[in-house]
């Protein structure tokens, strides 16, 4: 049996990538590669959370997340039960609190919430004692999204430090660029935003990080782009005048991507809006890492289970066999 | 006709008379009778001694939510009027926005009656700026203040609407009352905590320094223009404070207040999703806490107030952007400002008396804020030097909303008194 690193450090929970060591991020990626391959199998079952119970709580619509904690949570064999605001108590005004007590008394393991409000996985992690893992709350952090972003980058470029990483579009609103911005620094990366300045947080820089306000420079700095997705939203509240315009000036493109220095390396966490953030040509073209995100989503969710339910790093692989 | 009261071998501050030293103090049919050395009692009085502590004139906050009516399940002007009292208050301000908001002379009525059934501090009404405290109408201030209105706020909501406030600024000119205004640029309004890097990090919406500053900027105008008084509630930006300094500077009739969260908290200690750190305006940075320090020691800033905010357990157990804005200030205002400023050396407890009871009066234009002879006998006693941890399930609010929760304050009230009635003594 391998024993756990000394510097690895996940406690109950994952609310957010702030504050985690670089040794803990790296165990978890390094424990979501055995179960890569998982998902690869005709049979894609690995029994270690059988009998555990997880609730995905959902607060907001999701697909992409909410289906791939699904198969990560089924793919390890646990019992899931899905909710959803609409249908549930929570439309009766039920406070957050007691709809997580409640499920408490049903005896459950873990809970996987999205919810639009920041802060809100912190909230409940503090309330409950089974483990809260953060799918996306408000505008503070996604941390799934930000170690498959991690995972993914790892893959193609065979290391996370060193490298330059810009993230582009829609800052102020993003908990998937917050992710990205703790994630990637404390494991050694250079972290950059681009954007229009309506759209980047005040203080930002204080956290270490670039800022560039021409799409063009920040493709000659980065050697990856992480491009979010400009919700329709910010043109009606005043943020930016047209999603044309901002094509116009921000658009990641072919013609503006064949400038850059390298290989550019293209993530976006989905949903795209072709045309406005990201041209097809880009998205669908040899330096997108896209899908292979999506794949990855599921083995960095089964590890961050498999570890919150009291696997070590490293025990991946042997408990693997073991199912095998 | 009460009897006699002797207050023995305390402190006696009194910054109105450049008292501060060793005196009795003499009560007489609800006045202050004397101030001296080794006065005798009078056959039959009461004798209180108050060796320890300072005796001075009662505090005075401008500021305070008592809630009622609509507001009852947070707090309610008796529960209020005697958080006020252990707080070391004599008179309050009580914020015009209830539920029916205090926008007609039968509501302004309503609070005068019920503070004075509930035998607590005086509690004065402020009466809404307009009608429904909605920003479009001016309210009867004639007859507001007919019926006991001392000034007229939207508190709660800034008057926007930069016609409706020069119209307030000078129609209240004739009643000679202030024009207390929540300074806050709606346009720029819309978050939650301070916007800077702690907001950016939470994810949470911020408010800028500029949502406050562009409206008192804008006030300071309209103050120039008219002559009315404005009084600029807690301020808390520090490019506020050079619009401050401006109005200062051109001599207009523009007062202004902080609250003692706003000396001493950051937005640092929103950190955690701490709701209890949610108010507005929000607490900000080291700079701004620096800034509008200075500026209360300098007068840029007149005085203190504690922006009374209660709210229930409920309310405040909510995610972040879900919980109401405010924090229960009475029972630690004079605490927190020691310890933020007296123990910190920053000012003495004579120039602190001053900015909690002598310039309220003043620039308000009310009775109390001295201890000269033949003023009303509010007066606080309270022990300068005592440590005390803040425990709120001892508070006499019916709310403990408070982000200084086991926090040590110095400096503790023992006594009150309303009108020579010892109102409030500490067990």
């Amino acid at each position: 049996m391998s024993q756990p690193r000394p510097e690895f450090e996940l406690g109950k929970d994952l609310v957010g990538l702030e504050g985690l060591s670089g040794e803990t991020i790296t165990g978890i990626l390094d424990t979501a590669e055995p179960f890569k391959e998982i998902s690869e199998r005709a049979i894609k079952k690995v029994p270690v959370l059988r009998g555990k119970t997880i609730v995905n709580l959902f607060y907001e619509p999701s697909t992409r997340t909410r289906i791939s904690f699904e198969f990560a949570e089924k793919r390890l064999g646990a019992d899931t039960v899905n909710i959803s605001s609409v249908g549930s108590s929570v439309v009766k005004g039920e406070t957050l609190v007691d709809t997580a007590r409640n499920l408490e008394a049903m005896r459950i393991d873990m809970v996987v919430i999205r919810h639009p409000s920041s802060g809100a996985a912190r909230f409940l992690a503090d309330r409950i004692p089974s483990n809260v893992i953060n799918g996306g709350d408000g505008q503070h952090e996604h941390p799934t999204q930000g170690l498959l972003d991690m995972l993914t980058l790892r893959d193609r470029l065979g290391r996370i430090e060193g490298l330059k990483v810009c993230i582009v579009g829609d800052i102020v609103h993003s908990r998937v660029a917050r992710s990205n911005i703790f994630g990637l620094q404390a494991l050694g990366a250079e972290v950059a935003v681009c954007g229009p300045r309506s759209l980047i947080p005040y203080g930002i820089e204080q956290l270490g990080v670039q800022t560039f306000y021409h799409i063009e420079d920040a493709i000659q700095w980065a050697d990856a782009l992480n491009i979010l997705r400009l919700q329709l939203e910010r043109m009606e509240t005043g943020f930016i005048p047209s999603l044309r315009e901002y094509n116009r000036v921000f658009g990641v493109t072919r013609a503006r991507l064949e400038k850059a220095p390298r290989d550019t390396v293209v993530l976006h966490p989905g949903p795209m809006n072709r045309g406005v953030e990201i041209d097809s040509a880009v998205a669908d073209g040899p330096q997108s890492v896209i899908l292979p995100q999506v794949t990855n989503g599921v083995a960095v969710r089964m590890a961050v289970l498999y570890l919150l339910a009291g696997g070590v790093p490293g025990g991946a692989e042997a408990a693997k066999q073991e199912s095998a | 006709m009460n009897r006699p009261m002797l207050l023995t071998g305390g402190r006696v501050v009194d910054p109105s008379q450049g008292l501060d030293g060793p005196a009795d103090v003499l009560i007489r049919d609800e006045s202050i009778a004397a101030v001296g050395n080794d006065l005798s009692a009078p056959e039959g009085a009461e004798v209180v001694d108050a060796s320890g502590m300072v005796v001075a004139p009662g505090l005075i906050d401008v500021h305070v939510h008592l809630r009622e009516p609509g507001g009852e399940h947070k707090e309610t002007i008796h529960t209020g009027s005697h958080a006020a009292l252990a707080g070391g208050f004599t008179t309050v301000w009580a914020m015009p926005n209830t539920d029916p908001p205090i926008d007609d002379p039968a509501a302004v009525g309503y609070v005068r009656l019920a503070a004075r059934a509930a035998r607590g501090t005086r509690v004065m009404p402020i009466g809404a700026a307009s009608i429904g405290q909605r920003g479009e109408r001016m309210t009867e201030i004639g007859e507001l203040v007919k019926a006991g209105a001392v000034a007229v706020s939207d508190d709660g909501a800034p008057v926007w609407d930069t016609g409706l406030m020069r119209r307030l600024l000078e129609y209240t000119q004739t009643f000679g009352i202030p024009v207390l205004q929540h300074a806050e640029d709606t346009a720029l309004a819309g978050g939650v905590m301070n916007e800077g890097v702690v907001a950016t990090a939470l994810g949470l919406r911020g408010l800028p320094n500029a949502a406050e500053t562009c409206m008192v900027a804008r006030d300071v105008q309209l103050a120039e223009l008219t002559g009315g008084h404005l009084h600029v509630c807690h301020v808390s930006a520090r490019q506020s404070v050079e619009q401050l300094r401006l109005a200062k500077e051109k001599g207009l009739a523009v007062t202004s207040e902080v609250t003692p969260h706003h000396l001493i908290l950051t937005d640092e200690i929103c950190r955690g999703y701490n709701t209890e750190a949610k108010v507005n305006p929000p607490l900000r940075t080291e700079e701004d806490v620096e800034a509008v320090t200075q500026a209360l020691i300098d007068g840029l800033i007149d005085i203190i107030a504690s922006d009374h905010a209660p709210h229930t357990y409920e309310e405040k157990e909510q995610e972040f952007d879900y919980a109401p804005f405010g924090i229960n200030g009475l029972e630690t205002a004079l605490g927190l400002s020691m310890r933020a400023l007296v123990v910190t050396g920053r000012i003495s407890v004579s120039r602190l008396i001053e900015r909690m009871s002598c310039d309220p009066a003043r620039i308000m234009g009310l009775e109390g804020g001295t201890l000269r002879t033949g003023s009303p006998a509010d007066i606080v006693v309270f022990d300068p030097d005592e440590r005390w941890t803040v425990d709120p399930t001892d508070f006499r609010s019916r709310s403990r909303n408070t982000p200084i929760a086991g926090w040590e304050l110095v400096g503790r009230v023992h006594r009150t008194l309303v009108s020579g009635e010892i109102r409030f003594t500490r067990e």
